[in-house]
């Protein structure tokens, strides 16, 4: 099941062209940008692993790239995906997140289905590769 | 001064029947930062020929690389050597500029370092510290001073090495990304040139920064003075040539950053002088330095006593 989140997430994946310009968007806003990864890419799961600091004062995109390089070479088979944190006041948030990089095959989602009291059903979705945990 | 203007001349003319090169230059805007370069700084013949030279060969790869003549990106990492307060920091925030608005560097910024910001303190501290500095620099001109102090061969554990390693390998593999400039004094970077000869064959132009002449030490300090709206009297002046004649003799000499410590304690002098001495103090007054504030300097004394030694 292909993982639609984020921004561009309904477009075909971005190339390493399009990913250095919209890094660069984020750096020209003044945003500090951030390499994430993980394997459970659960929509509830917020806290994606970091790869190395969030690049503050960096002024061109080639230096995330260079960083993501990396990362794809030792996460190859996860999800990575690249955020920009506006730290400004009023903001204090992430402003932008996209995937850059997704598994050869991704495992989707399970729903599980819980009886409660009386008929009641509870339901859970839970990621393939937590479960297979 | 006429060599590279006549150089830029003869490129307009080869190419007289295709681009106009002049026009060119005029459209990178580039002449504005030689100028400023030339106003600026007092002497520097030869290094501002060399830079004129190769702006007037970048713009000319320019034109080249638009008619599709070549693709290879230039080497541009340089090495600038000459004693100190010859004026390389100012000359290489100039260079970035000028690559900057060539195009050959996307931001035109310059991160000045010196061997503690790219070297760790125990082992696997240096990788990611070169690297962030190097993250920092991209996209402009990565400036490394006194570049030699990251060799050092009198201890082969030394962290250095594993710097320069990723230094040499990001200079190669990214040179569409960064310009690097080493600096330092002439002999030093040339031993440290000859214990690592990737980086000779990695630095395309190297730069050497001479020794000002008393004359221009003269007009660099009235230059400075012009700048905080201070000047020299007749008599502060002729003592101020005297001054710069004693201080070369002595130890630790640092060109134009000597001046301007020099002047740093004059203006002090000058204020503690007015100071004391009661009654009011014109405006003419306040911009003054005469004899009386530079003469006080111990390098006066020195110079003397010397002088007695000798005699």
């Amino acid at each position: 099941m292909r993982l639609t989140q984020g921004c561009f997430s309904f477009l075909p994946d971005l190339d390493d062209e399009q990913i250095r310009t919209q890094v660069q968007y984020c750096i020209d806003k003044g945003w500090a940008v951030n390499i994430e990864f993980t394997d459970d890419a659960h929509p509830r799961n917020i806290f994606w692993e970091m790869w190395g600091l969030p690049m503050f004062d960096i002024r061109d995109a080639a230096a995330v790239m260079l960083e993501l390089e990396a990362c794809r070479k030792v996460h190859a088979d996860t999800y990575i995906r690249v955020s920009g944190f506006d730290s400004s006041l009023g903001w204090e948030s992430v402003r932008i997140s996209f995937l850059v990089n997704r598994p050869k095959k991704e495992p989707g989602f399970r729903l599980i289905r819980t009886e409660g009291a009386g008929r009641a059903v509870r339901y859970t979705v839970q990621t393939e590769a937590a479960a297979a945990e | 001064m006429h060599a590279p203007d006549t150089m830029i001349d003869a490129l307009a003319d080869v190419s007289a029947e295709g681009i106009d090169l002049r026009r060119e230059l005029a459209d990178t805007r580039i002449a504005e930062v030689l100028d400023q370069l030339d106003n600026e700084l007092v002497g520097l013949a030869p290094v501002k020929t060399r830079i004129r030279q190769i702006a007037a060969l970048l713009l000319v790869d320019r034109v080249r690389r638009r008619m599709g003549l070549t693709s290879e990106t230039p080497t541009l990492h340089m090495s600038f050597t000459g004693n100190p307060g010859t004026g390389k920091t100012t000359v290489a925030l100039r260079m970035a500029e000028i690559l900057h608005k060539l195009g050959y560097i996307r931001r035109g910024h310059l991160i000045s370092v010196t061997r503690d910001d790219l070297v760790g303190q125990y082992i696997g501290h240096t990788a990611p510290k070169t690297k962030e500095v190097l993250k920092k620099a991209m996209g402009g001109v990565l400036f490394v001073d006194e570049a030699y102090y990251l060799h050092r061969p009198e201890n082969e554990r030394d962290y250095g090495q594993e710097a320069i390693e990723i230094l040499l390998n990001v200079m190669e593999n990214q040179r569409d990304d960064l310009v690097v400039i080493f600096a330092g004094y002439a002999e030093r970077m040339d031993r440290f040139f000859r214990s690592n000869p990737g980086f000779r064959s990695r630095i395309a132009h190297h730069i050497d920064f001479p020794d000002y002449t008393d004359e221009q030490l003269m007009a660099i300090a009235e230059k400075m003075l012009a700048a905080q709206s201070y000047r020299f009297d007749a008599a502060g002046a002729a003592a101020f040539r005297d001054y710069i004649a004693a201080r070369r003799k002595q130890p630790h000499f640092a060109n134009a950053r000597s001046i301007r410590n020099a002047l740093d304690r004059m203006r002090l002098r000058q204020a503690n002088r007015h100071f004391e001495h009661p009654g009011l103090v014109s405006l003419d007054d306040l911009m003054t330095i005469d004899a009386a504030d530079v003469r006080a300097s111990r390098v006066f004394e020195i110079d003397e006593e010397q002088a007695d030694k000798k005699g």
